[in-house]
């Protein structure tokens, strides 16, 4: 009977250790995505070392427990990951990057014109191909072609929030406390890994970015922001 | 069950054969790696020396044919994450191209359905407190945030335009605070959680809900990047190691 419940104990505590592993994301994610090798965990866009070039950053399947857990996941074949690149302000997409696992590889096809823009996608197969080795734990392989450099492999979640504090913020659990003062707040990604997609790319080969949205939407006040590239990952499975 | 005893036998000899290969390695001090598709040997699952199975097609032949059909979609972060109020509009969210996010109608036929989802959502937050506060919560609302937004604004710009604006000249963050330069990308270290609590419940000059004179702190989750560092190319981190 002790053991019995013992067992039940230690059930219930392994069962809430794996539900929060898997509160993936855009770190935290609808259940239909969630814990699957097409969850989109995060995503960056900024100006490279290289102030000509911007960097395009997607990690997904996170967060990953470093070491076997890392060392084990696997981008997926049958998933392609695509930067959406929309250059005139409408939100649909001009441009696409497409990256997609082969063999021990990483193929990235583009910056390139999409053969059909919305929810379905095919492989721009005639697009400029650059192709990196997924890296693994311990290497950081990189490719570099026609000025576009790329790295795929797992990395250090780049992501910082207290989550498990905001979970009980946002149920009202908490209130009217809020957040945790500096010295008790943590950050539930610190020591956790992703699978990350890293390339940096010319501007030239974005073209001309349209006024920016929210100057062109009217919410932000004329001149208060650059003109700027709409940018969005998203990730497909093969029917 | 029979299957299963083959496999396991099947199991056995494939992983004594993987011993015996380290034996041999072992005479010249070497550890033997993961197998790798070029690694001069026929090993894990591939057809041929270093090609087929999960390795390149030993034809050379590629296939990258197919029609792959959207599962996930990000723009900027944790928008879908704080603001779709049901696992329903989050997979729906998730499913359907930015372009067309304006054009879904709630049932009624008479909203669009992601804005008035977000808006509301945005509302339920502030009620939430309010009660907690012993306030009525028509009294407690979302107020015009620092980027002068008010809340059908706030929440027009989030869930019909979901992409991360990004400068190609000039600098490129999701708010500095400094220039009060807003929405010109993402950087690695963009504190893009107290950035959206603030624009969320941090009112016109960024304090409300700050956590200061009795009020709630909902303003910042006082976390930041800690020991992260970041470098050149590929600008992340290694993974971290430690168990």
């Amino acid at each position: 009977m002790k053991k019995t419940k013992l067992f039940s104990v230690l059930g219930a505590i392994g069962l809430a250790c794996f539900s929060v592993f898997l509160i993936s994301a855009d770190h935290i994610d609808a259940p239909n995505v969630a814990a699957t090798s097409a969850d989109i965990a995060d995503f960056f866009a900024f100006e490279g070392s290289n102030p000509d070039n911007t960097v395009l950053v997607a990690t997904v399947q996170g967060p990953l427990a470093p070491m076997e857990q890392t060392s084990n996941a696997a981008f997926d074949q049958d998933v392609i990951i695509t930067f959406n690149i929309d250059n005139t302000g409408d939100f649909v997409e001009d441009l696409v990057i497409q990256a997609v696992k082969r063999g021990d590889s990483m193929y990235f096809f583009g910056p390139v014109a999409p053969l059909q823009t919305g929810a379905q996608t095919s492989i721009v197969t005639t697009a400029t191909r650059t192709v990196v080795k997924v890296s693994d734990i311990d290497s950081a392989e990189t490719t570099s072609n026609n000025g576009m450099q790329v790295y795929a492999g797992p990395r250090r979640d780049p992501f910082y929030f207290d989550f498990n504090r905001y979970n009980l913020v946002s149920s009202g659990a908490v209130a009217p406390e809020g957040f945790l003062p500096p010295q008790d707040a943590s950050d539930f990604f610190e020591d956790l890994n992703v699978l990350a997609i890293v390339l940096e790319v010319p501007n030239s080969m974005l073209g001309t970015a349209p006024t920016h949205v929210g100057v062109a939407q009217g919410y932000l006040p004329v001149g208060s922001a650059p003109d700027a590239y709409n940018i969005w990952v998203t990730t497909s499975r093969k029917q | 069950m029979k299957i299963y005893k083959i496999n396991l036998l099947l199991l056995a000899i494939f992983t004594s054969l993987v011993f015996v290969q380290c034996v041999d390695d072992d005479d010249n001090g070497n550890i033997l790696n993961d197998a790798t598709c070029d690694d001069g040997i026929q090993n894990a699952d591939e057809t041929s020396i270093d090609c087929g199975g999960s390795c390149e097609p030993c034809d050379g032949v590629l296939d990258f044919s197919g029609t792959y059909d959207q599962q996930d979609s990000m723009g900027r972060p944790a928008i879908n994450t704080v603001f779709s109020a049901s696992d329903a509009i989050k997979n729906l969210y998730n499913k359907v191209p930015p372009s067309l996010r304006a054009t879904l109608q709630s049932e009624d036929g008479q909203t669009q359905l992601f804005q008035v989802a977000f808006q509301n959502q945005l509302e339920a937050y502030h009620d939430v407190y309010a009660v907690a506060l012993g306030l009525d919560p028509e009294t407690v609302n979302y107020q015009t945030n620092i980027l002068g937004l008010d809340a059908t604004g706030l929440t027009t710009l989030l869930a019909n335009f979901d992409a991360l604006q990004v400068a190609p000249n000039g600098q490129t963050v999701y708010y500095d605070p400094a220039t009060a330069l807003a929405l010109t990308g993402r950087g690695l270290e963009d504190d893009v959680i107290d950035i959206s609590l603030t624009l969320i419940f941090g009112g016109e000059d960024g304090t409300r809900f700050n956590g200061e004179n009795d009020s709630p702190l909902l303003t910042s989750d006082n976390v930041s990047i800690g020991t992260r560092t970041y470098g050149d190319f590929p600008y992340l981190e290694a993974p971290v190691m430690l168990n």
